[in-house]
């Protein structure tokens, strides 16, 4: 493992760590649980007196929905309710605000339940619940459904055509900047536009201009876990939903919005959560469970399976992407322009917004204009997946820049530190960089003994691409309680996906002057905290950190104020320094004057809160060596690094962890990952076995380069890490495969059949 | 005085500008400002005095929770772009 840790470099230097928790790497307060099988997932929830649920999706792509015969499901023994959309409330033209993006709450009612049509194969049309899960499936399987099928369209660009079936009579287009709309019903939900400087002299003063369009595939998050919730509509009127989600206060209001409840009287409580990675943000069945449990007077579970997740889930858009670049003799850009279209799925939503502002994000570009589209086709509604939008676009411009790079006789490297985006760096949609890392991170790749190594076989190569992500912050609530014995427990309400709960603990204790080991983190219920946003965008470790570190904070300052009063001395002469409550002539490390305020007084409770907006973007440099087959086009990775702008990397074994896995999956998209349709619509390999992820035997080692470059945004320089490695890994692979084999690649996946096709294009 | 950069298609209603200058202390000021320079402006950027729903303002190179009511410097940039969400 490659990885710069700045905390061990100080130690072997012999300098004094900056920090004596943060940077180091204890053993994860959950590890236990989940290495020995006892940890609890969504599946695992078990409530007294429980029943199954089961949906009935529907066969079609296109569709509308003429008639549901439910009387011969609800005719069957142990069938105890049978719902349709006709029991979720009327959620009229509602927009709900979500914290992470706002979402129009008939079509997330109609991607729940479908009312008058079906979108796409796999749309949930009806649902059972029954005394077991086979009655549940056979009841379903009763339900008589009258289609009026209508024609699908599975292309984006054939979707943006006028003469497209429409997929939502509701959907005009609006126009970002203004909000007006367009007068007829369309696929095109929405259109963008960034422009700056002037884009025809920018092209004009370019010596080489490279104009290519790439098209990247739908991909799915992936995760192991599917979907799964469990819910209890009480007898009181009160609705409790367990389920493994990213954000339980998004369940909250999704449920509530769409129940037509209040709020307060929704609990929503987190199961383990086996990934997410932007998947497990919107609802799919807890409105429908508690639905069910509303009608049966029981509580209702149910869990989708991997054909239930692929059909019918949010994967990433596909995308048409065209890239314009010019570039001066001395490789200076000149101007950049891009025409970008992602796939919203059934209903708009795309991260077209953000693919805008990525596509250019890596470089100083002095004129551009970028063009964005987000179009309704008939799959999935999309939903976010790690860096939603910016890994189609830096494909793209990233594979044009090694096209232009070839052109200047420059490496990409020497290419990428000429241009490379850096403080004060104007996007072209407008906004400037604060200080960022990512220099940085092309040095480091640099220096690193991958790039100082030659290849040495034929038929391999090797390729770079880079790639950015905002992060975000938003709000986090933490309340940390101290025991009798001086030990804390931490309350949060981030549900803990990549070891969130020990980089928050370590935050905290850092702060307070404890051990990790001393902090117990629990990730609690919606009524059990205060509000917190989702486990999304890269903001846990940087939100709800700081929100702990304010709740250190809080603690210090009673410490010194019921010291004082202890010790009767004046406030004013008692500090709290490294763990120990200081007076003019006592002295107590924070056990100890717990165990003494324990019995002297009111409890000890600290509250921090954040909601804090300079999360600091975040860079990242990936490396990657491949050998194509030449014979059947597969690409076999021989060496991969990736190196990335962490901040201060609180838990560095995390902070790898995250690199590896948002490059494996980056790779996946970019190597085998697709979601296969036929002309109906129906998609063909919805499985693990035929939908084929990367598994540990496809890859070598990731080798993860930890660059530190503090967030000043942050009280210890926390940058988000999660989503900008899967960013660069389609675009690296594309100009190592190009390397190798001297083909350039337009279309993910680039799996064996397109690089055999383009092989055998080249060769003719 | 603060900038205020003025989205592409809302530039032919700001005289083809791509920034502007305002007055006020906090964003909502500063559309208001720019209303009196360019009538009907602020129906499209925040009607009713609230901002579009998928929208977000960005102050000084980071978006704002407090949108509308976030206070701004002389020295400030204002921004308003799509909301935007991650993974």
């Amino acid at each position: 493992m490659a990885t710069i840790d700045k905390t061990k470099t100080t130690e072997e230097s012999g300098e004094t760590p900056k920090y004596k928790v943060i940077g180091t790497r204890p053993i994860r307060h959950d590890g236990a649980d989940k290495v020995t099988g006892r940890a609890l997932y969504g599946a695992d929830i078990k409530v007294k007196g429980m029943i199954y649920g089961s949906i009935l999706r529907s066969p079609h792509a296109h569709a509308i929905i003429k008639s549901i015969d439910t009387s011969k499901a609800r005719a069957l023994p142990g069938v105890r309710a049978v719902a349709t959309s006709e029991d979720l409330p009327e959620p009229g033209d509602k927009v709900a605000e979500l914290g992470e993006g706002s979402v129009v709450l008939n079509h997330l009612s109609s991607n729940n339940l479908a009312r008058t049509k079906v979108l796409y194969r796999g749309h949930c049309v009806a649902a059972v619940a029954a005394d077991n899960i086979h009655i549940a499936q056979e009841a379903a399987s009763l339900i008589e459904v009258e289609y009026e099928l209508l024609p699908p369209v599975l292309d984006v660009l054939e979707a943006m055509s006028e003469s497209a079936p429409v997929l939502n009579p509701d959907v005009r287009m609006e126009e970002a900047a203004t909000g007006e709309k367009s007068d007829q019903p369309t696929n095109i939900a929405k259109h963008l536009l960034y422009e700056k400087g002037d884009i025809e002299k920018g092209f004009a003063e370019a010596k080489y201009i490279v104009e290519r369009e790439f098209n990247t595939s739908t991909v799915h998050q992936g995760y192991i876990e599917p979907h799964v919730a469990t819910a209890l509509w009480n007898n009181d009127g009160q609705i409790t939903i367990w389920t493994p989600t990213q954000g339980t206060f998004s369940v909250r209001q999704q449920v509530a919005e769409l129940l037509d409840v209040p709020s307060a009287r929704v609990k929503v409580v987190p199961a383990e959560i086996g990934g997410g990675f932007g998947g497990k943000i919107s609802v799919y069945l807890a409105p429908v469970a508690a639905t069910l449990s509303r009608m049966s007077g029981a509580p209702v579970q149910i869990v989708m399976d991997r054909t239930d997740v692929l059909q019918a889930t949010g994967p990433t858009p596909g995308s048409h992407i065209k890239i314009k670049m010019g570039v001066d003799a001395d490789g200076h850009i000149t101007a950049a322009e891009a025409w970008m279209a992602y796939e919203a799925g059934a209903y708009p939503g795309s991260p077209i917004a953000a693919g805008c502002m990525c596509v250019f994000s890596c470089y100083e570009v002095p004129n551009g204009r970028v063009e964005g589209y987000d179009v309704c086709v008939n799959k999935p509604r999309t939903n976010a997946y790690r860096a939603p939008g910016a890994t189609n676009a830096a494909f793209a411009t990233e594979s044009v820049v090694d096209e232009l790079c070839e052109k200047l006789g420059m490496t990409p490297m020497e290419f990428r530190l000429l241009n490379a985006a850096k403080e004060g760096t104007r996007r072209v949609d407008g906004v400037t960089y604060p200080r960022v890392g990512l220099v940085e991170t092309l040095e480091a790749i640099k220096e690193s003994d991958h790039y100082k190594t030659p290849l040495k076989g034929k038929y391999q190569g090797r390729g770079i691409g880079s790639g950015f992500w905002f992060n975000a912050g938003l709000k986090s609530a933490v309340t940390a309680s101290v025991n009798s014995d001086g030990s804390v427990s931490l309350l949060e309400g981030s549900t803990d996906i990549g070891g969130s709960r020990t980089a928050i603990a370590m935050q905290f204790a850092e702060a307070i002057g404890l051990t990790a080991e001393d902090i117990k983190p629990y990730v609690v219920d919606t009524d059990s905290v205060g509000y917190t946003d989702v486990t999304g965008g890269s903001r846990v470790t940087y939100a709800t950190g700081w929100a702990a570190y304010e709740a250190a904070q809080d603690l210090k300052r009673q410490i010194i104020a019921r010291a004082a009063e202890l010790w009767d001395v004046d406030p004013d002469l008692v500090t709290y320094e490294d763990g120990h409550v200081i007076g003019p002539d006592k002295k107590a490390c924070f056990k100890k004057i717990a165990v003494e305020l324990g019995t002297t007084g009111e409890p000890l409770v600290g509250r921090g809160v954040s909601n804090h907006n300079e999360p600091g973007g975040a860079f990242g440099t990936h490396l990657v060596d491949v050998e194509v087959d030449p014979d059947t086009g597969k690409v076999d990775i021989l060496r991969y690094t990736a190196a990335q702008d962490c901040g201060t990397a609180i838990h560095p074994a995390y902070v790898e962890g995250q690199i590896q896995g948002g490059a494996v999956q980056g790779i996946g998209w970019g190597l085998n990952e697709e979601f296969w349709y036929d002309k109906e619509g129906h998609m063909q390999n919805a499985n693990f076995l035929d939908y084929r992820i990367p598994t540990c035997y496809d890859l070598p080692m990731i080798d993860a380069i930890i660059v530190e470059v503090p967030n000043p945004g942050h009280p210890y320089g926390v940058r988000g890490v999660g989503e900008v490695p899967i960013v660069p890994p389609p675009a690296a692979l594309a100009a190592a495969i190009y390397d190798a084999v001297g083909v350039r690649m337009e279309t993910l996946p680039m799996s064996p059949p397109r690089v055999l096709h383009e092989l055998l294009k080249k060769e003719s | 005085m603060p900038r205020l950069f003025i989205p592409p298609l809302l530039r032919p209603f700001c005289e083809g500008k791509d920034e502007v200058f305002v007055e006020g202390g906090t964003v909502l000021e500063a559309v208001h400002s720019l209303e009196r320079q360019y009538p009907g402006v602020i129906d499209r950027l925040c009607p009713e005095g609230k901002l579009r729903a998928g929208m977000s303002v960005t102050v000084d190179q980071n978006v704002t929770p407090r949108a509308l009511a976030q206070k701004v410097s002389p020295e400030s940039e204002i921004h308003f772009l799509p909301a935007i969400g991650g993974g």
